[in-house]
């Protein structure tokens, strides 16, 4: 089945303490290259037939009624699953 | 007055709500997330706990329950409606109230008695209380930090908005130290702090008098009764 991928990431300005807290480990394993993470979320959208424009719209839809807070989140991508996506458990 | 208490899953303090109004005078009825009938109540109060487990964000999946739109037309119609902790989460999803609730700044979660000062009394929940008066209410969240942009955090202070702030101790890194705001109307408020955990004498925060016998919560409950008899 096709999917629609969501991605939703906290907005800059905002603290994201999941990520400070997994900086704080990196720093601890001796990985200070690493000097920031910040964590997000992607939603993988099931649709029963081939993605539409009508599909990827009402997807849009979604991503900023319901699957993000447009006031703490900012949504930065729709769409469909991307080569690098399909990299996954290579 | 009979004052409605909605049940989502996984509310937990919805009984205890029910008994604060109860003791303040009201009439509790108890409302089901899944209806479209606000059973003729006079006002509502959205009850914490971790509706939907915070799945996707804390308040978000509730926001869009059946019975939320009844609420929204109910709130924008003037009816008073209190929202406590997760229930505060709720109203800003469903963009009753401005802003977000955001994981505490320090990543834990806190349960404290909470000192706070009374910065409006001319709303639906705070109209009982003296301006400026130092009230002690439970606080117990992991994500309860408020934030907004400044334009809306510009207004909420020149219009009067935060209702509540937090006293000494900011427990959870929220923006000028606000700990519950109104609407522009002032009949919809939401806070963090929990006040149908200080109603009743014996089971309250720890004053100076004794242990367990802060009530200050109680006039959350007695000023929504007032404010529908002003009303009526």
């Amino acid at each position: 089945m096709p999917i629609i991928v969501v991605e939703v990431m906290p907005k800059a300005e905002i603290l994201d303490p999941q990520g400070k807290a997994v900086a704080g480990a990196l720093v601890r394993l001796d990985k200070s290259e690493f000097s920031a993470v910040r964590i997000g979320k992607r939603f993988e959208l099931t649709v029963e037939g081939p993605i539409t424009d009508e599909l990827l719209a009402e997807a849009r839809e979604i991503a900023n009624d319901l699957l993000a807070n447009t006031v703490i989140e900012d949504v930065i991508y729709v769409g469909e699953a991307r080569p690098a996506d399909d990299a996954q458990g290579a | 007055m009979r004052v409605g208490v909605i049940t989502f899953p996984g509310s937990l303090d919805d009984r205890d709500a029910q008994r604060a109004v109860k003791l303040g005078g009201g009439e509790p009825v108890a409302l089901w997330h899944g209806d479209h009938d606000l059973k003729n109540v006079d006002a509502i109060v959205l009850p914490g706990g971790f509706s939907y487990g915070d799945y996707l964000r804390a308040g978000a999946i509730a926001a869009h329950s059946p019975i939320m739109s009844e609420v929204i037309t109910a709130a924008n119609a003037g009816m008073p409606v209190l929202g406590i902790c997760n229930g505060f989460q709720i109203l800003v999803e469903a963009h009753l109230l401005p802003g977000g609730l955001v994981r505490n700044d320090h990543g834990d979660f806190v349960c404290r008695d909470q000192k706070l000062r009374v910065e409006n009394v001319n709303t639906a929940w705070s109209n009982d209380f003296k301006e400026g008066e130092e009230i002690i209410i439970p606080l117990k969240n992991g994500e309860g930090g408020y934030i907004a942009d400044q334009d809306t955090l510009d207004r909420l202070e020149g219009e009067g908005q935060v209702v509540f702030r937090y006293l000494e101790v900011n427990p959870n890194g929220s923006a000028n130290d606000i700990a519950g705001i109104s609407n522009a109307r002032g009949n919809v408020v939401g806070l963090m702090p929990h006040p149908e955990h200080a109603t009743e004498a014996g089971f309250g925060p720890d004053t100076r008098a004794a242990m367990r016998s802060g009530t200050d919560g109680l006039t959350f409950f007695t000023s929504a009764i007032s404010s529908l008899m002003a009303n009526a």
